[in-house]
């Protein structure tokens, strides 16, 4: 399908741009880690597992934030959208590739994260992997548009976190009751969260790179 | 091609532009010329669909039978030339790719350097790529904002080229009346 | 003439606002019963719940309007006037929603004696939605006043509508209630004077909301035509 072939272009025209600037996944690799160390000397001695649950969701869903704030920056700084804008492909294609891109970075940036943090903590089960990557659809679907939209006035940067970490709330509480193992409901809840956010993205994204 | 009746934009209560009227027919060759801040890159933006108005009618060709060449060349520096315009190529739908980009990469005189990072092309040489990439689906409309900005002298040759070429609608903008207006036979100075 | 009958609305809304808001006082007051349990500042509950679902009903509103930007693509003055209208009714979401927290923090204060409680999910979750507006309105101020503008703002007032529903499942998944429940699938566990009485406050606020509406709403268009008119003279 033309619309496939579309994001797959896309998708890897992000990947292309990633593997030569080398700015984004290092950073995200590196701060990840770093992160999870200074957990461990900020949590007292005797820390419960749970706490140490929460503050793993707090790096990942602050690395995707450092992921998400460089994933439209080729675009912003060489006008780029512009030109994508005016193809005749569907505009969503251009969500779609750049949130497949991101969705790609921070599963590579948490294939480190989750080893380490067992290492440095506790290890962790099969539950919390799945509601990791469940996590990451809906914080990818929803920052990229949100990306888009912070990357369009002049605050740039400095506003995506405001707009994204109310919404990443509900994730993070689905995220730490599945990986508590409080029960399948919480796996459920991601699976919902993804599903709504991700189709609302996806219908409103043409509206966000629309003529001004 | 383009029909405009009391064309007007404002962004916010900032006004830029007012009751501009326009008829260019097909293969005509518009000049749009003005100091800064009249509003010539918001009247090309609007030209090229990338603005909407706030006032007035405007008629012009679907969006993907234009195309754009603003202030900058729109490519992606990391990129090479031929990944870039393999890219648009995808995009525009356009029909044995290769062939068509291998010939407008030889034309601009880029063909020896397809495989080398844009980042590392001086500005005329991305301007050219800039070129190609407008060419690249064969628009019905063309919308050139100051293209001679960068350009060398070889590049300028090349765009005198594509200004001859009246089987498309040109619209340019341009500081420079002497050398792009030779051509144009229409004429709108904004103030 | 238009603008006429929409002062005579404005005032008739007006006027309704302030007799069900008496009302609503006096009765909260004078005749609802004392709660065996929590005693006279039970009474807060008449303020803090029809606040906080009026500020639902503004964040309704607010994406219904957004819902109008987004399908008025042809019609620029029908993106104006929706973008302003949805920005309204945002606007005032969020002050009620402030009134909600402080309402919630008072009564939290008087029933459990902590002015804040984080294992108070619905207390926590309305600070989300007030944070998510609250970022709202940092989205229209860092971009230039246009169609784009209009455009995001539309769309992150549909997310925020979204974000209700989701943060309320968020709620119950997570087991702590302190928060007494009311209202059960069975029904309001009230007495009739109650419910009488918690109804009339609910419609004081929905009126109220509706009044400051139509107020805003008006002496934002006297603005723009205002502006208008100095820049035709300029």
């Amino acid at each position: 399908m033309s619309y496939l072939a579309d994001v797959a272009a896309l998708a890897r025209k992000d990947l292309l741009l990633e593997l030569r600037a080398k700015e984004t996944l290092p950073s995200m690799l590196l701060f990840v880690v770093a992160a999870l160390a200074i957990f461990h000397f900020a949590l007292p001695a005797g820390t419960s597992h749970a706490a140490a649950l929460g503050l793993l969701w707090s790096a990942l869903v602050f690395t995707a934030l450092l992921g998400l704030t460089r994933a439209f920056v080729p675009e912003r700084e060489q006008g780029l959208l512009d030109a994508l804008v005016l193809a005749p492909c569907d505009r969503s294609a251009i969500w779609l590739g750049k949130a497949i891109a991101v969705f790609a970075f921070l599963a590579a940036a948490e294939v480190v994260a989750l080893p380490a943090f067992a290492a440095f903590f506790s290890s962790i089960d099969g539950s919390t992997v799945a509601a990791v990557a469940l996590a990451d659809v809906g914080i990818c679907t929803v920052g990229t548009l949100l990306g888009a939209m912070a990357v369009a006035g002049h605050a740039r940067e400095l506003l995506l976190p405001l707009l994204f970490l109310p919404l990443a709330i509900p994730i993070v509480v689905g995220g730490v009751g599945a990986s508590a193992g409080a029960g399948p409901r919480y796996l459920l809840f991601l699976v919902l969260y993804d599903a709504v956010f991700s189709l609302l993205a996806w219908g409103s994204f043409e509206y966000v790179v629309a003529e001004e | 091609m383009i029909r405009a009746r009391g064309l007007g934009k404002r962004f916010g209560e900032r006004r830029v532009l007012q009751g501009v009227d326009l008829d260019v027919p097909a293969g005509g060759f518009l000049l749009v010329t003005g100091p800064n801040g009249s509003g010539k890159t918001t009247l090309l933006r609007l030209l090229a669909r990338l603005a909407a108005p706030s006032a007035g009618e405007l008629e012009l060709p679907e969006r993907h039978r234009l195309g754009y060449l603003g202030h900058d060349p729109l490519v992606y520096r990391e990129l090479t030339p031929l990944e870039n315009l393999t890219l648009f190529a995808r995009l525009y739908r356009i029909p044995e790719q290769g062939e068509r980009v291998g010939m407008l990469l030889e034309r601009f005189g880029l063909w020896d350097v397809r495989h080398e990072r844009v980042a590392s092309f001086s500005r005329g040489m991305q301007q050219r790529l800039g070129l190609c990439r407008v060419l690249l689906h064969e628009p019905e409309l063309l919308v050139l904002d100051e293209p001679t900005n960068a350009l060398d002298a070889d590049g300028l040759a090349l765009l005198d080229g594509v200004l001859a070429d009246d089987r498309r609608t040109r619209v340019v903008a341009t500081h420079d009346p002497e050398r792009v207006g030779r051509l144009a036979t229409q004429r709108l100075a904004l103030a | 003439m238009g603008l006429i009958r929409a002062q005579n609305r404005t005032t008739a809304v007006a006027t309704l606002a302030v007799l069900l808001l008496g009302s609503a006082l006096g009765l909260i007051f004078f005749y609802a019963p004392t709660d065996a349990d929590q005693g006279f500042s039970q009474r807060i509950f008449y303020f803090h719940v029809p606040i906080a679902l009026t500020s639902y009903v503004c964040f309704a509103w607010g994406a219904w309007k957004a819902l109008g930007v987004l399908r008025a693509t042809e019609d620029p003055e029908r993106v104006e006037r929706n973008d302003l209208e949805s920005y309204v009714a945002v606007h005032l979401g969020v002050v009620f929603g402030a009134l909600t927290l402080i309402t919630g923090s008072i009564w939290a204060r008087a029933s459990w004696g902590v002015w804040w409680s984080w294992g108070e999910d619905q207390l926590v979750l309305f600070l989300v939605l007030f944070l998510f507006y609250c970022a709202y309105f940092m989205l229209r101020f860092s971009v230039a006043p246009g169609r784009q503008r209009a455009n995001m703002s539309a769309v992150y007032a549909l997310f925020g509508v979204v974000l209700i529903p989701v943060s309320f499942l968020a709620i119950r998944l997570s087991k702590k209630f302190i928060h007494p429940v009311v209202f059960t699938s069975h029904g309001p566990q009230m007495a009739t004077s109650q419910l009488a009485t918690f109804c009339v406050a609910l419609a004081a606020m929905l009126l109220l909301f509706a009044t400051l509406y139509h107020v805003e709403l008006a002496g934002k268009r006297v603005d723009i035509r205002l502006r208008e008119l100095r820049e035709l003279l300029t």
